[in-house]
């Protein structure tokens, strides 16, 4: 072994102590608006959800109930208020929750850059290990799922777009644009199962083990009734249940 | 291979010089160790053989060995402390299995640099403490313990996480590197008591800012650290940690 002469130590850590620490800088805040923003979310996909399940109602329930979310408000609001408040606060949450996740990705890689020749990962779920990557997935698959539904409108097997029972029809008809739901669908089950109980672990609300316990079911469930209900559509317009 | 009461152990240790030249894994042969050996002991016959052969011994730390001090910690098999939910030096051969080849690392954290093979500064954490892992009071006699009254489950509390040896296991499990569960067990350990409060929310800040300037990593609630955790600090202190870090925020810190 060569290297130093034995018995030398060198200095080999910072000694400085931080002043004037603010809570609004630590990593702790990050998470915070990291959990906040990741709730929103969750508020949205249940909505969602709640409205893609109106195509087993049928054309004409599923078209209302998109064109009730224009009129929602209104007189109050103008034509299409409510949408684009909640596209305001979705893209605000969106900027955030990325922002707060690229950081403490960077942080965690720099927190350790000699890998390990060998780790377990003893104690942890699949899914806590899943988030970083799965939410790349789910961003890329946010980005396919606008321009395909709301910004540019593609309807693949060439039909009309300005029916949005119809565009959904011709969209999930074709089988390969089910498989990427699907997937997304898995990773969005992924992600909610770990972040749910994470956000609650982060606001403090698992103080407990009784707390830790139920938080990880309301996550659980929450995962299932989301990812599950999403992909019910899909597959039913797959298997022509639901069809023109 | 031998015979029923000793093993015959390959092991693969981070060998390095010293905080400054790079580092490898090296082989070992090691025999007639017997089941009944701490694990730090089987490295103790290892180092006696490299010694008689005029080799470098391997370096690692270790001080009461009744696992209670905090001072001994390694990456055993990709295990914090290897398989078994307990200290390096309270673990025991007959956790392996005979003709095994045990890979052992020192902890990796930008915040724990390598002083020699298997040595990590973990001064970082001295610092943190530095930071409110404290209270202050008025040196003289002791007061009377039952002047001030603590509700028996927080003391419990209290009692259970300040168990906390600050052996590092935590971080050295944590695929972020971060310090949480040991700043959640401190946190915990002293805002359950009366004595604890008139600093706490600056210990939380303070403490905080400490961690995240030594380099550690943010939590993702992963939960390997308590997995990792010899005293098994329950995975609560986060959540309290966070709590606490939240409630300074809104008090304007």
């Amino acid at each position: 072994m060569g290297g130093l002469p034995r018995g030398t130590v060198l200095d080999v850590s910072t000694t400085s102590l931080v002043k004037g620490a603010r809570a609004s800088r630590s990593t702790i805040a990050l998470k915070l608006l990291m959990a906040v923003s990741g709730l929103i979310f969750v508020g949205f996909v249940l909505a969602h959800m709640y409205g893609n399940l109106k195509a087993f109602s049928g054309h004409d329930a599923f078209n209302e109930y998109a064109h009730h979310l224009r009129v929602l408000g209104e007189p109050l609001l103008p034509y299409s208020g409510f949408l684009w408040i909640s596209r305001v606060v979705l893209l605000l949450a969106l900027v955030v929750h990325v922002y707060a996740a690229v950081t403490l990705w960077r942080r965690a890689k720099a927190a350790r850059t000699v890998p390990y020749v060998m780790k377990k990962s003893t104690g942890a779920i699949f899914a806590s290990r899943l988030m970083r990557w799965g939410g790349v997935t789910l961003l890329l698959f946010i980005i396919w799922h606008l321009l395909n539904f709301t910004v540019g409108k593609v309807n693949v097997q060439g039909g009309p777009t300005n029916d949005p029972y119809n565009l959904m029809v011709d969209t999930f008809d074709t089988w390969w644009l089910t498989l990427i739901y699907l997937v997304a669908m898995l990773a969005l089950g992924a992600h909610l199962h770990h972040g749910v109980w994470s956000a609650a672990q982060t606001l403090g609300l698992t103080g407990t083990a009784a707390a830790r316990a139920t938080w990880k079911k309301i996550a659980f469930a929450l995962a299932l009734v989301i990812s599950v209900g999403f992909s019910l559509v899909p597959i039913f317009v797959l298997a022509g249940v639901i069809e023109k | 291979m031998s015979d029923n009461n000793h093993m015959s152990l390959t092991l693969k240790i981070w060998r390095q010089p010293d905080s400054v030249t790079a580092g490898a894994m090296h082989t070992y042969q090691l025999d007639d160790v017997s089941p009944d050996m701490s694990f730090l002991e089987m490295l103790d016959v290892l180092n006696e053989q490299l010694n008689a052969k005029g080799e470098d011994p391997v370096a690692f730390d270790s001080d009461c060995r009744e696992g209670i001090c905090g001072m001994c910690g390694l990456m055993i098999n990709g295990d914090a402390h290897g398989p078994e939910v307990t200290t390096t030096c309270q673990l025991h051969m007959r956790s392996f299995s005979d003709g095994e080849t045990i890979t052992i690392e020192p902890w990796r954290a930008t915040a724990f640099p390598v002083i020699k093979d298997l040595v990590v500064d973990r001064s970082a954490f001295d610092r943190i403490i530095q930071q409110g892992g404290y209270i202050s009071v008025n040196t003289g006699s002791a007061p009377e313990a039952h002047s001030v009254p603590v509700p028996r489950d927080d003391a419990m509390r209290a009692f259970n996480v300040a168990t906390c040896i600050g052996c590092g296991a935590c971080v050295a499990a944590c695929p972020n590197g971060s310090a949480s569960l040991f700043m959640g067990a401190k946190i915990t350990h002293l805002g359950e008591l009366p004595q604890g409060q008139p600093e706490r929310d600056s210990r939380v800040v303070d403490m905080v800012a400490q961690h995240d300037h030594e380099g550690f990593g943010g939590c993702t609630n992963i939960g390997q650290c308590t997995a990792a955790c010899p005293k098994e600090i329950p995975l609560d202190v986060i959540s309290q940690l966070n709590k606490d870090l939240r409630t300074a925020l809104k008090h304007g810190h």
